[in-house]
């Protein structure tokens, strides 16, 4: 067979010695509904051990179990109730850490004053976990609405202000002698360079900032709560109802990794203009 | 000062009196004297460290960290190229053009300064999409879409291939002629700087040695005798001896 191919005519591609194909030095092509893999084959996991027995249902109860819970759940409106309080919580507390932390990070992003006086601070709250501000809060604000929703703020505004600041500081300074050059008003300055060159370090704040959010919601939930999924959870430890309390950690996953999805969705159409690794 | 470009009338644009400047105990500009004429196209010349850049940076006022003296006369409307197109990754092209235009005619006005520099219907592009030479066109719309009168231009071409640069030599010319700025370039071409310059200046330590008016009919080209005249001339005066190498 080899005297058969030395035999034919050489063209000019056999003449090239033959090359190694070129490794690719990227992650490669997208794989479809990859983003769906890894949880799916942890609900596998979990269903071939409840099947096999391998799971006792006091320890972890079955999924289909779970499904059954979350269906009574939903049909006495147990869920939807608590899931809605809980969602309000998480989404104020939000709203009002990425306003704070966005414009704590451009204060202090901006001025060296701003940086003398705010950065400390932050990083010193960023120091100590929210779990431990809780004792303090209560006392001060009681044990209703307010202290929950300030404790997700405070939980909030750390990465929203660290990768805020981070994205603002890392902005080339090439663009900013651009700036000076055309003589831009520093609302126009701010406005074309340095929002949009913050932008990739703000939402990769806010993918921290929004899972953080359902992170604290169940801490403070947890503690002197009457509703919401924590609550829920709460009182299923005390009547050693297993199934309920997984469908409340589920449904934290779920929210997590919903939140997650959406942030990443945003970033993906508002950061079109980068190529990157990712694309 | 020169507030309106005369071309011929001699009004000067650009002056600049015992300019000093230094970076610690270096001197990059030892008492240097300047003056360009409305509408003139000046080339500068110099080996690497001889501070061209930094002069300039100083006429940009892009140099507010460098200690230094002296008088420096600009025009309030001037416009920078920089080397790199320096094109912000995340406007598209038209909103890079129009970065420092204000008012309702800006978008017209941008499209206008892109179709004079062949990119036409690219608009919408983001900068990526565009090729190292066409980034610099736009780069070239933007600094000329306010109407300066004066621009200042520092190695613009100096990171295209040799066939872009000719393209770009051909349409800075075309530009000029239109818009008439004072242009001050600087490079480290010998050739960019004879084929495109009413006068090359060539600076050493800080001080401007060698001011050339180059005195040749256009089109321009190596096969003139003249051209070949100054080249040889001005590259003694970069102390690069043709004979020896």
């Amino acid at each position: 067979m080899t005297a058969s191919v030395l035999a034919r005519p050489r063209t000019s591609a056999e003449a090239l010695p033959a090359r190694r194909p070129r490794r690719r030095l990227g992650p490669g092509r997208a794989i479809p509904f990859g983003a769906a893999l890894g949880p799916l084959l942890l609900l596998a996991l979990w269903a071939v051990g409840s099947a096999a027995g391998w799971l006792d249902s006091r320890t972890l109860s079955a999924p289909w179990t779970v499904v059954t819970t979350a269906g009574e759940l939903i049909a006495d409106g147990r869920l939807q109730d608590n899931l809605a309080v809980s969602a309000q919580r998480a989404g104020l507390g939000l709203a009002f850490g990425t306003v704070i932390g966005t414009v704590l990070a451009l204060v202090s992003g901006l001025s060296r004053w701003g940086e003398a006086i705010l950065d400390g601070p932050v990083q010193i709250k960023r120091a100590i976990p929210g779990v431990a501000l809780i004792p303090l809060l209560v006392l001060w604000l009681g044990i209703g609405e307010q202290m929950k929703v300030t404790t997700i703020v405070l939980g909030v505004f750390v990465p929203v202000y660290i990768h805020t600041h981070n994205g603002l500081r890392s902005i080339d300074s090439r663009y900013v002698e651009l700036g000076e050059s055309l003589r831009l008003r520093p609302a126009v300055f701010l406005r074309r360079i340095v929002l949009p060159g913050a932008l990739p370090g703000f939402l990769l704040g806010m993918r921290f900032a929004v899972v953080g959010a359902w992170l604290s919601l169940v801490v403070v939930e947890q503690i002197n709560s009457t509703s919401g999924i924590g609550y829920m959870m709460d009182l299923a430890r005390q009547y050693g109802q297993t199934d309920v309390i997984i469908v409340g950690l589920v449904l934290y996953g779920l929210l997590g990794l919903l939140s997650d999805g959406a942030v990443r969705l945003a970033q993906r159409k508002a950061l079109s203009w980068r190529r990157t690794l990712a694309d | 000062m020169a507030t309106h470009a005369g071309g011929l009338t001699g009004t000067r644009t650009v002056r600049t009196r015992g300019l000093q400047r230094g970076f610690g105990d270096r001197t990059v500009l030892d008492g240097l004297d300047l003056e360009i004429g409305a509408g003139e196209f000046v080339a500068l010349l110099g080996r690497s460290g001889s501070g061209k850049s930094t002069l300039l940076r100083a006429l940009a006022g892009l140099d507010r960290d460098v200690a230094g003296s002296g008088l420096i006369d600009v025009p309030e409307k001037s416009s920078v190229v920089f080397q790199d197109a320096r094109l912000l990754p995340w406007q598209r092209v038209l909103d890079n053009v129009v970065l420092g235009l204000s008012g309702p005619d800006a978008a017209q006005r941008g499209r206008a300064a892109l179709a004079e520099v062949g990119l036409a219907g690219r608009e919408q592009a983001w900068p990526h999409q565009l090729s190292g030479g066409e980034q610099q066109r736009v780069a070239l719309a933007r600094a000329l879409v306010s109407e300066p009168e004066l621009l200042l231009a520092d190695e613009p071409f100096g990171a295209l291939d040799a066939l872009t640069r000719l393209r770009m030599h051909e349409l800075l010319r075309e530009l000029c002629v239109r818009h008439r700025p004072a242009v001050l370039l600087v490079t480290h071409d010998v050739d960019e700087a004879v084929t495109l310059a009413d006068r090359v200046l060539v600076v050493d330590q800080g001080r401007i040695t060698v001011d050339t008016t180059i005195d040749l009919p256009a089109p321009r080209s190596h096969r003139q005798p003249q051209f070949l005249a100054y080249r040889e001339s001005l590259l003694r005066a970069l102390g690069v001896d043709q004979q020896k190498g």
